[in-house]
C-alpha cells in the first residue's frame, strides 16, 4: 500500500509513454468508416495515420463494364452530397468528347441544382460541424432547412440523395412547373436563416476559442497536399473551377470566389459560411431566366467516346472532382479514373492536427467536410 | 553533369522556373495498356493556370517500377499508394508503399489480365 502511495505521488517515478489509439471505423465523428491510428502523448496527437478502404466499392473497376449513361449512377454513390456535380462531371465529359452542345436552358438547370447541392452539402457540414463540437441545436436547425431542398430534388428529379439527374445530353426530366416558385421561396426563407446561423454558433466563445487557431494548413502545405474547394481556400489557396474554368452556365453569373488567409479552422469554416450567400446569389441571377428549349439533345442510343483519354474537371461542395477516362471507342471505356476531392484532403490532416488536442482533431475534422465514399470509391 | 545532377536541374526548371511552375498535382493514375502500364499526371501551375499532362510508361509486367515523384508533390505519395493496390505498379524510393485499399495478396484488379474471382464486373 505504501509503494503504490508512493508511486501515485511521487510523479518522478511515474513511466509515461506514446500510445496508440484506434480512432474509428466507427467513430461518430469520422461520419462514415474512416479508421485513424493516433499516437498519442497525454491528450496531444503526434502523428495520425489514416487507414481507409472500409467501403471500397470498386467503383473504377465496374465502369470498365458498363456503359457511359450507367457510370452516372455510380457517381452518385461517391459523393452522395455532392451526387449533381459528380453526375455533371461525368455527362459534361461524355459531351465534350462527343462534342456535343447541349442547349441553354440544360446549363442553367444545371447551374441552379449544382448550387442548390452545395447549400445542401454546406447546410449538412455546419450541422454535424455543430455536433462534433457539442452544440446538438445546430443539427436540428440545418436539418429543418436542408429538407427545403431535398424536397425541391424530390419533385424534380424523383429522388432526395442519389438524383441521377444529369444525362449525356441534357438532365432526365423537364423542371417541374413548382419548381422556380420553391426555389426562390427557398432562397428568401434561407437568406433570414443563414444570419441565425451566424448567431448561433459563428460567435459564440466556446466555438471560436475552439477554433481559432487550430488546425494551420500554410498555403504552400496546401498547395502540395492537393487540398481543393473550401479547405483550399481558407489557405490562400485559389482554386475554384467555377472561376477558373467555368462550365454550364457559370460564365454567365457574377460571384465572389472566397478566399481567406487565415489558414486555421474558423478560416474554413468562415469560408463555407460565405459561400453560401454566393450559392444564393448564383441561384437568384438564374432562376427568372431560364431559357425555353428543350431539357436534353437527343443522343445516340449507344454512346460510343471516340478512341482517345477526355478528362473534365468540377467542383464539388468538396473540392475539385475529375473525371478521367480512356477510352478505346468501344461503348465501354477502357478506363476510367474518378480524381475525388476527399482524398486529397484527408492526407493533410495528419499535418494539420499534430501538436493538437485529441479534442482538437475532431474540429479539424470536421472543416474538411470528409466524405468517406468519396474517398475509398 | 551527372544523372542526379540533370535531375535536379530538369526538376527546378519544370516546377519553379518562371515560365512553367507546375505545383500542384490535380491527379495521378495509372492504366494498363496491352503493350505497357502506364502513370499519368495531371499538372496545374497555380500562379499561371497552365495544365499539362505527363505521361511515363514501363514495359515491364512483372514487376513495373517507376521513380516516385512524392519528393516534388506530397500529394502523390498517397496517388501512388492508390496506384500500386490497384495496378501493382512499384515506385522506386517511396517512403510507405503499402496497400491502400485492399488486403495484402489480394491480386491488383485494375490490370486487364486480373481475374475476377468475386465477380465484380463480369456477372
Amino acid at each position: 500500500m505504501s509503494e503504490i502511495k508512493e508511486v501515485m505521488f511521487n510523479s518522478d517515478r511515474l513511466a509515461t509513454d506514446e500510445y496508440l489509439v484506434n480512432m474509428g471505423p466507427q467513430h461518430p465523428s469520422t461520419h462514415g468508416v474512416l479508421r485513424m491510428l493516433v499516437k498519442l502523448e497525454g491528450e496531444k496527437v503526434l502523428n495520425i495515420q489514416p487507414h481507409i478502404g472500409y467501403i471500397h466499392s470498386g467503383i473504377e473497376k465496374m465502369c470498365e463494364a458498363i456503359s457511359y449513361p450507367q457510370i452516372i449512377h455510380l457517381t452518385d454513390r461517391m459523393d452522395y452530397l455532392s451526387a449533381h456535380m459528380n453526375n455533371e462531371a461525368v455527362a459534361l465529359c461524355v459531351e465534350n468528347a462527343l462534342q456535343v452542345e447541349v442547349p441553354e436552358r440544360v446549363k442553367y438547370i444545371r447551374t441552379i441544382m449544382d448550387e442548390l447541392a452545395r447549400l445542401a452539402s454546406h447546410q449538412l457540414w455546419w450541422c454535424v460541424m455543430g455536433m462534433d463540437l457539442g452544440a446538438l441545436t445546430t443539427f436540428f436547425y440545418g436539418l429543418r432547412d436542408r429538407e427545403m431542398i431535398l424536397d425541391i430534388f424530390e419533385e424534380t428529379c424523383g429522388a432526395r440523395l442519389t438524383v441521377n439527374y444529369n444525362l449525356p445530353g441534357g438532365v432526365m426530366f423537364d423542371i417541374h412547373p413548382n419548381f422556380q416558385k420553391r426555389v426562390k421561396d427557398f432562397v428568401t426563407y434561407f437568406r433570414t436563416k443563414l444570419p441565425e446561423y451566424d448567431q448561433l454558433l459563428s460567435g459564440n466563445v466556446i466555438f471560436r476559442e475552439r477554433t481559432e487557431g487550430i488546425g494551420h494548413l500554410s498555403l504552400a502545405d496546401a498547395i502540395a497536399y492537393g487540398v481543393t474547394g473550401p479547405s483550399g481556400r481558407a489557405s490562400g489557396f485559389s482554386n475554384d473551377l467555377r472561376k477558373h474554368q467555368p462550365y454550364s452556365a457559370y460564365p454567365l453569373v457574377k460571384f465572389n470566389e472566397i478566399i481567406d488567409h487565415r489558414c486555421d479552422t474558423l478560416a474554413r469554416y468562415e469560408v463555407r459560411m460565405k459561400e453560401m450567400y454566393e450559392s444564393l446569389s448564383i441561384i437568384e441571377q438564374l432562376i427568372d431566366n431560364i431559357p425555353e428549349g428543350d431539357y436534353a439533345v437527343k443522343m445516340k442510343s449507344v454512346i460510343k467516346l471516340p478512341e482517345g483519354e477526355f478528362y473534365q474537371r468540377v467542383e464539388t461542395a468538396r473540392g475539385e472532382f475529375g473525371v478521367y477516362i480512356v477510352s478505346d471507342g468501344k461503348k465501354n471505356p477502357y478506363r476510367v479514373k474518378f480524381r475525388s476531392p476527399g482524398f486529397s484532403n484527408l492526407f493533410a490532416l495528419n499535418k494539420m492536427a499534430k501538436g493538437h488536442k485529441i479534442a482538437d482533431l475532431v474540429a479539424i475534422m470536421s472543416t474538411l467536410d470528409l466524405v468517406i465514399p468519396d474517398i475509398d470509391r | 553533369m551527372t544523372q542526379d545532377e540533370l535531375k535536379a536541374y530538369l526538376l527546378d526548371k519544370f516546377t519553379s522556373a518562371e515560365n512553367t511552375s507546375f505545383d500542384y498535382l490535380i491527379c495521378l493514375s495509372g492504366v494498363d495498356y496491352p503493350e505497357y502500364m502506364e502513370v499519368v499526371y495531371h499538372l496545374e501551375s497555380v500562379s499561371l493556370r497552365h495544365v499539362m499532362v505527363l505521361k511515363v510508361r514501363t514495359k515491364d509486367r512483372v514487376s513495373p517500377a517507376i521513380d516516385t515523384v512524392s519528393d516534388i508533390w506530397i500529394t502523390a505519395k498517397y496517388h501512388e499508394r492508390e496506384v500500386y493496390d490497384l495496378l501493382g505498379v512499384l515506385f522506386n524510393n517511396h517512403t510507405d508503399l503499402r496497400r491502400l485499399f485492399l488486403e495484402d495478396g489480394w491480386g491488383f484488379p485494375l490490370r486487364k489480365d486480373y481475374v475476377d474471382e468475386i465477380r465484380i464486373v463480369e456477372r
